[in-house]
């Protein structure tokens, strides 16, 4: 026996978040028009400047449809998605808008505890503060008076464009506008739920804020639209988190993600993303097509990304920042594991305008089975970026002889005072180096993990710890059955 | 010289070779159809072009334009005092070479250690030509370079190293390449060869310098064969003036378990470029590619790699430094190729830049062309300027600019010279660089003073 | 009773028979020395004793302490304190070799029924065994052989020999491609684990090695069998006249 069957004995482990939960849907008819847009609007009660947003998005997004403007210059083949068959609002019947727990469905309760993420305030890990969202929408958010005591809002995007009007006009749409690209226009158009996050001047937010992002219903899409602004001085750390059940049929999830930091103000954003990536031969899974990007408005202000991805039939994400104030810091720290027929094309922007601006990247690609894996990223200095700085780091590993993995780094230099290292390296996890271990005596089981580990960690120890944990065990499933 | 000659570039090398051709009509005739057939690859094929994916870099227009003449022999008015600040203290042997010729009054091979030979290439085709006949022009890759065919078709003199097997040198050979100020531009192809034999052990160096101002194209090609698990250092210092043009080629040849290291230092000459061509032939056989350019004014430094992992287990790691001040061009072309039986190839390629000014230039450029599946290949590349933070902290130490910005820089050619095993080769080229560290960065001392102030920072 | 008993081994790699009835037997403390030309199963040895994959024994059996070699996982082999220093040790990157030695001398403790060792009781051993192979300190906390020379990787098998003591040591090729200074480097570590109880095989193809590591036994190997044993001498003699004897000794059977 090889060390091959080995490591494909250890295992055969299944995606464990694939329930359907049964509740009773408020769906829409499938398809999208003028007035897929107009219920929609009319559903959440928002005010006119929102419709307006939407309908402009709406209008753009069908003549990006009509030109055939889908992205295609990802590494990543899927077949063409009809866009008039998908139900773009779903949520749970009974009171979607949940003053307190008492009222959320219990069965949707049910599927978060099942998912170990008990929205029970008195239950719940302190310092954690969490935000449900289940398909298209924000069915409870934990902790919304403690944080109020220090001024923070943290709500969900629906209650923030009824209760701050102000702060949403100001905001939406000032990073990631909707004509951004195809995916993040129709998100503009379709979007319907989401968190929303201000942090203000000077508070250092008392607790970790979290989202844990649930599609439930066959054949919705789901638009969420995440908001954070962090005042001068402020500092904010954002988790999120999101599954899917396993469905024959290919779903897609459409997000934008804006953030905004000030003078000295600090965001630090986390995700772990595990929708259903498909099934063995390839089926099913969430198409991830996702735009997110921060801006560092103000001087000395830093935005840093980690993610970790496992999910997903197909990533295409981007999490980027645009280093406008002087001095700031953008940081992307990816892990980004695929395996069976998954692909993911994902990376990072950094494009630095004000001076001394300084940007990390690490990005850390792992394939298996017959999955592609690319990395992807540009690092731009802009003509008055005096003292540039930016380190870049992508490596990869691959598992077995089917899979891919590819890097496209793409660097513009317009400064001649910028200093730029790249750094990168692929290496394959074989027979050989399990064996190493072995002679030494450690199990092949001991290896593999011991291996995978060492590869991700200078990127998980960017998450917040009980991520972190959580993190490595989800990198072992989703390796699970993975050629060595 | 008619009007086509000229315009091709090669009417001044049509006349030097069938003056040369008379001159070694005698020689064996496998030597003389060797130089006939590389002149002839280089009529055919004529110099390289931007648009040669191995030189987009580098336009070699200044050297086809000039017409050079070879020298004559003989070394007569040079004494061993004018080469003094050349030469390396406890070398095993010394073998100079005037404009191309060998010196053998200036050379100093006397005794050689048992196992050791080492003299002249034009003496061993002399009197011993047929063992050369397996090795002489067998590995050097004709058919890519012109500038190897040249030097092939000028093939006379350079020198000749061979290793006995089991034999472990401890002192370096040294091989110095001098030239004189002449009246018109001269050229010079020197080719050496090298033998290592097995489990053999040596440190080479090729060193070339000038004496005066006047302006030399020298085309050298170096063939190394390195037999099972011999281990050998081959160390290129180029510091010519700045009016001359040098093309280098080293090729080398690598049997199983063989471990051999190139070092490169890249100081003198106009238009420099340095190829540097390992073949990984044997299992298990590691190559150390190590570099360092220094270049200023309008210095154009070109470091060629051409790594060939043709065998499993072999590793190949090269490290390249550069700093570049005034309007220097560095470049640093890294290509590796992987072959498909080339299994369990680790192959390392990182190159570290320093400009020091804004009309400096680099271009850098890894390329892997990989065919086998079990391999692991790392490439790295940074650019940047020497660190205001590290300056400003040194200063703040109470260590004057200069000294400061000397200590950085050295530093920083210190991560290359430290990869040098041997002693007094390692303590030779650190004092080469530290008297050359780019002008302007080093401003107000001279190359003494400069070394006086190192050593009281300690 | 013998620590290694090897009895009319055969193995083939890829469907090939590499092992053609290799007989051996290695008594506690003693050194042997396997020597022979390429390709002619030296190699194949190391790495059936170490039960590595892909090498199928077809006949023949090997007792280690008196247990069945071939019935065993790699990583029991390891444990029982058979020590393969690799001919190309493995680059591990993220994990520093502190602590990948760390888990395996407490996988091995484990397996004998010992307490694991915490890193402050384990890096001063460390640390010792480092300065015994001349190996700066930061080697520690480096990932396993990653960008390490050929002689630094060379040495890292012999610091991890000197922490793990096996019973033992097979060393495969641990001699080719080093420098003078280094072999003597790694010799000296070897030299200074000798002992009464610890047994080792030196596979290699250079009597070079045999100068400064002097052994018991000297087998030649050729074509799959042991042609020839004998003292320290036979390896000189083998310098000298290379191993076309060897050779011509075969064609002419």
């Amino acid at each position: 026996m090889t060390t091959v069957n080995t490591i494909q004995d250890l295992t055969g482990g299944e995606y464990k978040w694939g329930f359907v939960t049964p509740v009773d849907e408020d769906n829409i008819p499938r398809g999208l028009s003028e007035e897929t847009i107009r219920l929609i609007s009319a559903k959440k009660n928002e005010p006119e400047f929102m419709l307006e947003w939407r309908l402009k998005a709406y209008r753009h997004f069908m003549k990006l449809l009509k030109e055939d403007a889908e992205p295609k210059w990802a590494h990543i083949k899927f077949p063409p998605v009809n866009y008039q068959d998908i139900i773009y609002y779903s949520a749970p019947k009974k009171k979607p808008s949940a003053k307190s727990l008492d009222e959320v469905d219990p069965e949707v309760l049910e599927a978060y505890n099942k998912l170990g993420i008990s929205l029970n305030e008195q239950k719940r890990l302190q310092g954690v503060a969490v935000d449900a969202v289940f398909d298209s929408v924000s069915v409870a958010t934990t902790f919304q008076k403690k944080l109020a005591e220090k001024g923070v809002i943290f709500c969900s995007f629906s209650d923030a464009v009824q209760k701050h009007p102000d702060l949403v006009k100001k905001y939406l749409g000032s990073v990631v506008p909707y004509t951004d690209n195809f995916y993040a226009t129709l998100n503009a158009a379709v979007f319907s739920d989401g968190s929303f996050a201000y942090i203000p001047k000077g508070v250092r937010c008392p607790m970790e804020l979290s989202t844990y992002f649930r599609i439930n219903a066959a054949d919705s899409g789901q638009f969420e639209r995440t908001l954070i602004v962090v005042e001068e001085g402020g500092y904010a750390s954002y988790l999120e988190g999101c599954t899917a059940p396993k469905r024959d049929k290919n779903q897609l999830h459409a997000a934008v993600v804006e953030l905004v930091a000030l003078d000295n103000a600090q965001i630090k954003y986390s995700t772990v993303q595990n929708w259903y990536p498909g099934d063995k031969e390839g089926k099913g899974g969430i198409y991830n097509f996702v735009t997110k990007r921060g801006k560092c408005l103000g001087k000395n202000s830093k935005i840093s990304w980690t993610q970790v991805e496992t999910g997903s039939a197909i990533t295409w994400k981007y999490p980027s920042v645009i280093l406008m104030g002087d001095n700031s810091v953008g940081e992307f720290y990816s892990v980004a594991v695929t395996n069976n027929y998954q692909q993911a094309d994902t990376g990072t922007k950094m494009i630095h305008m004000g001076k001394n601006t300084k940007s990390t990247i690490i990005s850390k690609g792992i394939s298996a089975g017959h999955a592609q894996n690319s990395y992807r990223g540009q690092v731009k200095i802009m003509k008055d970026a005096t003292g540039a700085r930016n380190y870049t780091q992508c490596d990869s590993l691959l598992i077995g002889d089917k899979c891919g993995a590819h890097t496209f780094p793409y660097i513009e230099v317009r400064n001649s005072s910028a200093r730029m290292e790249h750094e990168a390296y692929t290496s394959k996890v074989g027979d050989d180096q399990i064996f190493y271990f072995r002679q030494r005596g450690l199990s092949a089981e001991e290896a593999l993990t011991m291996i995978i580990s060492g590869f991700c960690k200078q990127v998980f120890r960017e998450l917040p710890m009980e991520f972190a944990v959580e993190a490595q065990k989800l990198l072992g499933v989703s390796l699970e059955g993975s050629v060595g | 010289m008619s009007t086509v000659t000229e315009a091709t570039g090669l009417g001044s090398y049509l006349e030097a070779f069938s003056e040369m051709r008379q001159r070694t009509s005698h020689q064996p005739e496998w030597l003389r159809t060797l130089r006939e057939d590389a002149f002839g690859q280089f009529c055919d094929i004529g110099f390289p072009t931007l648009k040669d994916e191995a030189w987009r870099f580098t336009s070699v227009a200044p050297i086809a334009r000039e017409s050079f003449s070879l020298a004559e022999g003989g070394a007569a008015e040079l004494t061993l005092e004018d080469l003094k600040p050349f030469l390396i203290a406890d070398a095993a042997c010394r073998l100079v070479f005037v404009n191309g010729r060998f010196a053998a009054e200036l050379s100093d091979c006397e005794p050689l250690p048992a196992g050791v030979e080492a003299g002249s290439l034009a003496a061993e085709i002399g009197s011993n030509p047929a063992a050369l006949k397996s090795s002489l022009g067998r590995h050097l890759d004709l058919g890519t370079d012109p500038f190897c065919s040249l030097n092939t078709a000028f093939l006379e003199d350079g020198g000749y190293v061979r290793i006995a097997k089991g034999t472990v040198l401890a002192s370096p050979i040294h091989l110095l390449f001098v030239s004189t100020d002449l009246d018109s531009p001269v050229m010079a192809h020197p080719r050496n060869l090298i033998l290592a034999g097995p489990n053999s052990q040596a440190d080479v160096v090729e060193e070339h310098v000038s004496l005066g101002d006047a302006k030399l194209f020298s085309n050298t090609a170096t063939e190394l064969v390195a037999e099972e698990n011999a281990v050998i250092a081959h160390h290129m210092i180029e510091r010519e003036n700045r009016t001359s043009f040098h093309i280098s080629t080293l090729q080398m040849h690598q049997e199983r378990n063989s471990n051999v290291s190139s070092h490169s230092v890249l100081i003198g000459g106009a238009l420099v470029r340095n190829n540097v061509h390992p073949v990984l032939a044997g299992e298990g056989g590691a190559c150390l590619i190590n570099g360092l350019f220094l270049g200023d004014d309008s210095q154009h430094l070109d470091n060629y790699m051409l790594v060939d992992h043709a065998s499993p287990h072999c590793a190949s790691h090269q490290f390249y430094n550069g700093i570049l001040g005034g309007k220097s061009h560095g470049v640093f072309h890294g290509r590796i190729i992987v072959r498909k039986d080339a299994q369990q190839t680790d192959a390392k390629q990182t190159n570290r830049n320093l400009l020091l000014s804004d009309d400096a230039q680099i271009d850098t450029k890894p390329q892997l062309e990989i065919y086998a599946d079990d391999v692991k290949c790392t490439h790295g590349a940074t650019i940047g300027q020497l660190d205001e933070n590290a300056l400003y902290y040194l200063r703040s130490r109470g260590i004057d600019e200069t000294s400061a910005r000397e200590l950085l820089l050295f530093a920083f050619a210190g991560e290359c010279t430290g990869r040098i095993r041997s002693t007094p080769i390692r303590e030779h080229v650190e004092r080469i660089v530290r008297q050359s560290l780019p002008e302007g960065m080093t401003s107000d001392g001279t190359g003494e003073g400069a070394e006086r102030r190192w050593e009281e920072i300690g | 009773m013998s620590l290694l008993e090897v009895r009319d081994l055969h193995a083939n790699v890829d469907g090939k028979e590499i092992l053609k009835g290799i007989d051996l037997v290695v008594n506690p403390g003693e050194i042997h020395s396997i020597m022979g030309p390429n390709g002619s199963g030296k190699s194949t040895l190391a790495a059936v004793l170490a039960r590595r994959e892909g090498y199928e024994v077809t006949k023949g059996e090997v007792l280690f302490r008196g247990k069945d070699l071939l019935e065993m996982k790699p990583e029991d082999v390891a444990c029982e304190g058979l020590f393969l220093a690799f001919q190309y040790p493995v680059e591990v990157p993220g994990i520093s070799n502190a602590y990948f030695l760390r888990a395996a001398l407490n996988a091995q403790r484990k397996y004998r029924g010992e307490d694991p060792l915490d890193a402050i009781d384990f890096l001063p051993v460390l640390k010792e065994k480092m300065k015994l192979l001349e190996m700066e300190e930061q080697f520690q906390s480096r990932s396993v052989n990653e960008g390490f020379s050929g002689g630094e990787k060379k040495r890292n098998e012999i610091v991890q020999m000197a922490v793990l003591e096996p019973t033992l040591a097979v060393l495969d090729e641990t001699d080719s491609g080093l420098d003078i200074d280094a072999l003597r480097v790694v010799a000296n570590g070897v030299n200074a684990m000798r002992r009464e109880d610890r047994s080792m095989i030196l596979v290699t193809h250079y009597q070079r090695l045999l100068d400064y590591i002097v052994p018991d036994y000297v087998h030649v190997l050729a074509n799959g069998r042991i042609v020839k044993s004998g003292g320290p001498e036979l390896a000189l003699e083998l310098e000298r006249e290379g191993y076309g004897w060897v050779e011509e000794a075969l064609a002419a059977k």
